[in-house]
C-alpha cells in the first residue's frame, strides 16, 4: 500500500532557530497519526509546511505518490489537505455559514451551503446552526465550525492542532467519535497534542519531535504514557509533591457576586459564591469563555462590584481597585501574558515595578528606586529559573513559559494572602509547568489561599484541594477534588446541555 | 417664509455628495481593517486635480477621472507606507492630510477663478421642470446619481458577494484570513485605492460641480466629517447616506439662515452642521455593544506575516 503522505528530510530554519531539521515520516490512508512534542519542538512549523503556509528550506513531500509542494493553503486544500487550527481561525462577527464559505474554494449559494452544513453536521454528530454568529458560540461549537469547514471539502488528510485543549471531557468524546468515523471512511488524520492519554486512546501511530528533530516513533497503544513523555522531554519528569493538610481560616469569601458582561461576546457573572481557606488551593475549571476573564477581573479589582460581595478576612473589598487590593494582599496573574500580565515592550525590571511597587516598596515619594527594582527582578529570575539574558530585557523577548514563570514568580514573591491565577501553565512546556504548579503548592503550604482558574482538568486535579466549575457565568458548588471522577467533572462543567442534542 | 424647502432640498443633496463619496470610500477601507485618516488630503487632491484637468481639457468627465486618480495616487502612498513598510496608520494618515493640503495648494497656484466646462445632467429639461419633484430628483449633475448608486453597490458587495465577505473577513481577523490563504495585504491595498478614488471624486465634485472654482483649503473639514460619519454610522452604508444628508441639510439650512439674518451668532451657525451631525450620530450609535459588533476588529492594526 502506498502511503497517503510521505515526508522526507523536511527542514526549516528561522533566523536563530532551527524549527525543523531533517524530519521524515509517512501517514497511511485511514490512519490517525499523532505528532508529539513539547512547545517549540517544531510541530506547528511542520504542519504549516504540509498546509502550505510555510515553505520548507529542504526536503520533499509526496501525496498519494505524486510530488506535493503546496505554495499556499489553497493549493493544499485543492490537493485534499485540510487543517483545524489550535487558535481558532474564525471570524467572530460573521455567521457560521459565512465562516465556512470563507474556507472553501468554490462555495455554493448561501441557502444550499446552509443545507449542506446541516446535513454534514448531523451526519457526524456535530449539530450547528448555520446562521448564528460565531462570537456567540462556545469553544466546542467553534471547533465544530472548523471541523465542518474541513469536512465539506472532503479531505484526504485532516490536520488537527491541539484540538482538545479547550473542550470538556464529553466534547472530547464526541470529537473522538467523529474522528474515528472519519478514519474508518479512509481519511487520514494528523493529530497534534501533548496530552498523552488522549493519544493512547485515539491514535494508531505516533511521531515524536524534540527541538525540531524526529527523536522516535511508536505505536501509542503499545507503550505507556510515561515512556512517550520521556521521549518527548528527553528526561523523566518529577510530579509536583503535596502533603495533605487541614485548611485554616476563611481568607477570601465571595457571596452573591453578579456582574453584567462588559463586551459584546463577554459573559455576565451570575450569583457567584465561594470560600477559600488559608493553605488551600481552589481549582476553578471550565471551558474558555464561560466567565473566567470576568471572574479574574472582579477578583483583581479591574471591575468593581458591590463592596460586600467580596470580603477578605471579613472586610468588604468588592469596590476597591487593583492597587488597594494588592495592598491588602490579594494578587492576581491573568491569563494573557503579553498585554495583561506584562507590558510587552517594557523590561522585566519595569514590569516588576508595575505590580510589586506597593508591597515591595519599590518607590519612595513618587520616585522609583531602580536599584531595588532590579534586585527584585533578579530575585524572581533566580528563584523561578527564568531563562533570560538579564533584567533589562523586554518582556516580549521571553518565551511564553519563561515569561509565565516570571509573572507568577513576581506575584508569589510579594507574599500574597490570596493569589488568583488564570491559566497558569497555558502554552507552557511540561517542565516549566511542573515548576509553576510546585510553586503554587508551596505558596499554599505557607498559609496563603490560592485560586487556580484553568481549562486543564489534569492540572486542576493535580494541585487543587477543592474543585468547582464555571459554566455560562455560574459557579458550581465546590467539591473535594480528590474524590471526583472525570465523568462527574464533565457534568459539572455543564457539558450536559450539549450532550442532550447529540443523544436526541 | 425665509427658507424655500425645494431649493433647500436641492442644496442639501449637492452639499452632501462630496462627503458621501468620501465616506463610502472610507467605509470600505475601514471594513478591510485599515484606518486612513488622510481623507481630507485625498479629497483636496481630487479637488485640485479635477479642476486643473477639467479646465485644460474642457471635459468634466476627464476632470472627474483626474480627481479619482489624484485621490488614488495619494492613497497609494498611504498603502505603501502602511501595508508594505508597516508604518503606523494614524501617523501616516495625519501626514497624508497635511501633505495633500500642501501639495494641492502648490498645484493649484494661479488656477483660482478660471473657467470650467459645464457638467452633464442625465435627465431632460422636461423632467426637471416638474414642480417640486423636478428640481429635487431630476436636476442634479450625473455624479450625484453615481454617488447614490455607489452606496447601493457597496452595500450589495459587502453583504451579498464573496469579495465583500473576504474583505470583511480581512478586517475582522487578518491572522485567520491569512491562515485560510487570503492575500491580506493585497486586499487592503485594493481597498485603500478604492477609498482614495472615492475621496478624490468627492473632491472633484466639490471644485468642478458645487463651487465651480478652485480655492486653497476648499474642503474645509469635509474629509474629517466623512471619517466621523463612517464611525457613527456603525460602518453601515445606508446610515452613511443618512448622515451625509443630515450634514448637507443643516449646512444648506444654516447658509440660508445666515442670509436671512436670524438672531443667532454666525460662528455658531457655521459650526452647526458639524455639531448637529455628530450629536445625532452619537445618539444613533449609543448602543455600545451593537456598535462594537459592527466595528471591524482589526481596525488600524498592522498585519505582520508570521512563520
Amino acid at each position: 500500500m502506498t502511503a497517503l503522505l510521505e515526508i522526507s528530510g523536511l527542514s526549516k530554519a528561522y533566523p536563530g532557530v532551527v524549527a525543523n531539521d531533517d524530519v521524515s515520516f509517512s501517514i497511511q490512508p485511514g490512519e490517525v497519526h499523532a505528532l508529539l512534542g513539547e512547545n517549540g519542538a517544531g510541530k506547528s512549523t511542520l504542519v504549516k509546511m504540509i498546509y502550505g503556509l510555510v515553505k520548507p528550506d529542504h526536503g520533499t513531500m509526496r501525496l498519494k505518490g505524486a510530488p506535493y509542494a503546496p505554495a499556499e493553503p489553497r493549493a493544499a486544500r485543492a490537493a485534499g489537505v485540510a487543517m483545524v487550527f489550535q487558535h481558532f481561525s474564525l471570524f467572530e462577527a460573521l455567521s457560521v455559514a459565512e465562516n465556512i464559505a470563507l474556507g472553501m474554494e468554490d462555495p455554493p449559494k448561501p441557502r444550499d451551503l446552509a443545507a449542506r452544513i446541516r446535513d454534514v453536521s448531523h451526519a457526524y454528530g456535530l449539530p450547528l446552526d448555520p446562521f448564528r454568529l460565531v462570537g456567540d458560540l462556545s469553544a466546542g461549537e467553534r471547533q465544530r465550525v472548523e471541523i465542518i469547514r474541513c469536512l465539506l471539502q472532503d479531505p484526504k488528510l485532516l490536520i488537527m492542532d491541539e484540538p482538545t485543549s479547550v473542550l470538556t471531557p464529553q466534547e472530547v468524546e464526541i470529537l473522538f467519535q467523529t474522528l474515528r468515523k472519519l478514519a474508518a471512511e479512509g481519511t487520514a488524520i494528523l493529530y497534534i497534542s501533548h496530552k498523552l492519554e488522549e493519544i493512547r486512546t485515539l491514535c494508531d501511530a505516533a511521531t515524536i519531535l524534540r527541538l525540531g528533530r524526529k527523536v522516535g516513533e511508536c505505536t501509542p497503544r503499545a507503550v505507556s504514557a510515561a515512556h512517550m513523555a520521556e521521549m518527548m522531554v528527553g528526561k523523566s519528569l518529577a510530579q509536583p509533591a503535596r502533603d495533605t493538610h487541614t485548611p485554616g481560616a476563611v481568607l477570601l469569601a465571595v457571596k452573591g457576586l453578579s456582574l453584567p458582561a462588559t463586551t459584546p461576546f463577554g459573559t455576565s457573572l451570575q450569583d457567584i459564591s465561594f470560600l477559600v481557606h488559608a493553605g488551600e488551593v481552589l481549582g476553578i475549571g471550565g471551558v474558555a469563555g464561560n466567565g473566567q476573564d470576568e471572574l479574574l477581573a472582579a477578583l483583581s479589582g479591574e471591575i468593581n462590584a458591590v463592596p460586600e460581595t467580596i470580603t477578605l478576612n471579613g472586610l468588604p473589598i468588592g469596590a476597591l481597585g487593583p492597587n488597594a487590593r494588592r495592598e491588602k494582599g490579594v494578587l492576581c496573574a491573568p491569563e494573557e501574558r503579553l498585554g495583561h500580565a506584562a507590558a510587552p515592550e517594557m523590561t522585566l525590571t519595569e514590569n516588576a515595578v508595575l505590580t510589586a511597587r506597593i508591597r515591595r516598596g519599590l518607590d519612595q515619594s513618587g520616585f522609583v528606586d531602580w536599584a531595588r527594582a532590579r534586585r527584585f527582578a533578579q530575585e524572581i529570575i533566580t528563584r523561578f529559573d527564568v531563562r533570560t539574558p538579564g533584567t533589562e530585557v523586554a518582556a516580549r523577548a521571553l518565551s511564553g513559559g519563561n515569561l509565565q514563570k516570571f509573572v507568577i514568580g513576581r506575584e508569589i514573591l510579594q507574599d500574597p494572602t490570596v493569589l488568583v491565577v488564570n491559566q497558569p501553565t497555558w502554552g507552557v512546556d511540561a517542565s516549566a509547568a511542573a515548576a509553576i504548579r510546585q510553586a503554587l503548592l508551596d505558596l499554599a503550604q505557607g498559609g496563603a489561599a490560592v485560586i487556580v482558574i484553568s481549562q486543564d482538568l489534569d492540572e486542576l486535579l493535580e494541585i487543587s484541594d477543592r474543585f468547582c466549575a464555571l459554566n455560562e457565568g455560574r459557579l458550581s458548588p465546590a467539591r473535594d477534588a480528590r474524590a471526583l471522577s472525570m465523568e462527574e467533572i464533565g457534568l459539572m462543567l455543564g457539558g450536559a446541555h450539549d450532550m442532550a442534542e447529540v443523544v436526541a | 417664509m425665509i427658507v424655500d424647502p425645494v431649493t433647500l432640498m436641492v442644496a442639501l443633496i449637492t452639499v452632501a455628495t462630496p462627503v458621501l463619496l468620501a465616506a463610502i470610500g472610507e467605509l470600505v477601507v475601514e471594513k478591510a481593517g485599515v484606518l486612513n485618516l488622510g481623507v481630507e488630503g485625498m479629497m483636496i487632491m481630487g479637488a485640485v486635480c479635477g479642476f486643473v484637468v477639467a479646465h485644460h481639457s474642457g471635459s468634466a468627465a476627464l476632470g472627474f477621472a483626474a480627481g479619482m486618480a489624484g485621490g488614488a495616487a495619494l492613497a497609494m502612498l498611504f498603502a505603501i507606507l502602511t501595508q508594505l513598510l508597516m508604518a503606523n496608520q494614524v501617523a501616516s494618515g495625519l501626514a497624508l492630510t497635511l501633505f495633500g493640503l500642501g501639495l494641492a495648494a502648490l498645484i493649484g497656484v494661479g488656477y483660482g477663478g478660471l473657467p470650467l466646462p459645464t457638467v452633464y445632467r442625465p435627465f431632460p429639461e422636461a423632467l426637471r421642470d416638474i414642480p417640486v419633484a423636478g428640481p429635487i430628483v431630476f436636476s442634479h449633475s450625473v455624479l450625484v446619481y453615481v454617488a447614490l448608486m455607489l452606496v447601493a453597490a457597496v452595500w450589495v458587495v459587502l453583504t451579498r458577494t464573496r469579495i465583500g465577505l473576504v474583505l470583511r473577513a480581512v478586517g475582522e481577523n487578518h491572522d485567520a484570513a491569512h491562515a485560510l490563504g487570503y492575500k491580506v495585504v493585497r486586499i487592503r491595498i485594493a481597498a485603500i485605492l478604492f477609498g482614495g478614488a472615492c475621496a478624490g471624486l468627492g473632491g472633484a465634485f466639490l471644485s468642478v460641480v458645487r463651487v465651480q472654482n478652485w480655492l486653497e483649503g476648499m474642503t474645509a473639514g469635509a474629509g474629517w466629517i466623512a471619517l466621523a460619519l463612517v464611525v457613527f454610522a456603525s460602518w453601515k452604508p445606508w446610515r452613511v447616506l443618512l448622515g451625509a444628508w443630515l450634514f448637507g441639510g443643516i449646512a444648506a439650512l444654516q447658509l440660508r439662515l445666515q442670509a436671512a439674518e436670524v438672531g443667532v451668532p454666525v460662528a455658531l451657525l457655521d459650526a452647526s452642521p458639524y455639531l448637529i451631525t455628530i450629536i445625532v450620530l452619537v445618539i444613533i450609535s449609543s448602543d455600545r455593544s451593537r456598535a462594537a459588533l459592527s466595528a471591524p476588529a482589526m481596525l488600524g492594526r498592522i498585519f505582520h506575516t508570521s512563520g
